[in-house]
């Protein structure tokens, strides 16, 4: 892994990675979208409402698996001190809010005609807005870190912020087993899937094609982020002279 | 309750979100690279 610990080493490889991850997440997004939509069968119980799981499913995916990166990244700043840990976590946080928010909105629009709500304050639901809110507190504390100019732009106050958020995930993932809830156990295990196959493949569509996106958005965020890091390190070289 | 808006609804929110989304990462490594590039040439 520190063999990216080169600007330069990962940007050359991220630069060409960018729009085939990109791209390629489009097109499944868009191929996944359209089955779910026009090809998938009509579930028996709730008829066309389910068609919102192709979306759902998919930002709930991202929304955590952005927590497990920024989690994975602040354990490689403050154990390994690798130079792009600090990058990547702030690349990972406002693509993993964006997702987090999709999750609970589509949730919500899902919720009326399926449960008759638009929210309940169940453990699931609860959990999951308790993330966009360490989401946002994550996001406040890494500009701060960034405007005193700390390493990388995430302080280690901020990777241990983000290292107890991380509690949250075994909280959101059990909550459905934990307490009574309105939403479904989980569909998809280890152990298999309780989601018929034809309407199962247009989610793998969907979840690897946002995946692929996902990934193209925060390699553009390091990007950016190490591009911003070179302006500052310049404009201080030229102002001492 | 017709289920079709609320998908039509949860659909176009996650286009705009994700539409938004590429833009504004888009927009700001093109920025940001573009003033680097030419900080350095300006050595």
């Amino acid at each position: 892994m520190h063999a990216f610990a080169n600007p330069r080493r990962f940007l050359a490889i991220a630069v060409p990675v960018t729009p085939w991850c990109f791209w390629s997440g489009v097109l499944l997004i868009v191929a996944g979208c359209w089955a779910g939509l026009f090809i998938a069968p009509a579930d028996y119980l709730q008829g066309d409402s389910f068609r919102i799981l192709y979306i759902h499913v998919p930002a709930a995916w991202l929304g955590m698996g952005g927590w497990s990166g920024l989690t994975i990244a602040a354990v490689m700043q403050l154990v390994w001190r690798h130079p792009l840990a600090a990058v990547a976590g702030r690349a990972i946080a406002t693509p993993g809010a964006v997702f987090t928010a999709l999750c609970l909105s589509t949730g919500s629009i899902w919720g009326r005609p399926t449960w008759g709500t638009w929210w309940e304050w169940d453990g699931r639901m609860t959990s999951m807005l308790l993330m966009l809110f360490l989401y946002i507190g994550y996001i406040a504390l890494a500009r701060s870190s960034a405007d005193r100019g700390e390493a990388g732009g995430v302080s280690r106050v901020t990777a241990i912020f983000a290292l107890i958020g991380a509690l949250n995930l075994p909280v959101i993932h059990y909550s459905v087993e934990w307490w009574n809830s309105l939403h479904q156990g989980s569909s998809i295990g280890l152990s298999g899937s309780k989601i018929a196959g034809s309407m199962l493949w247009p989610l793998g569509l969907t979840v690897l094609g946002f995946t692929f996106w996902f990934t193209a958005i925060v390699l553009l965020r390091m990007r950016a982020i190490l591009a911003e890091n070179r302006i500052e390190a310049r404009l201080a070289r030229m102002s001492r002279g | 309750m017709a289920p079709w808006p609320f998908v039509i609804a949860a659909y176009g929110l996650t286009f705009i979100a994700t539409l938004a989304t590429s833009l504004w990462a888009w927009r700001s490594a093109r920025q940001a690279e573009a003033r680097a590039d030419q900080l350095t040439r300006r050595d």
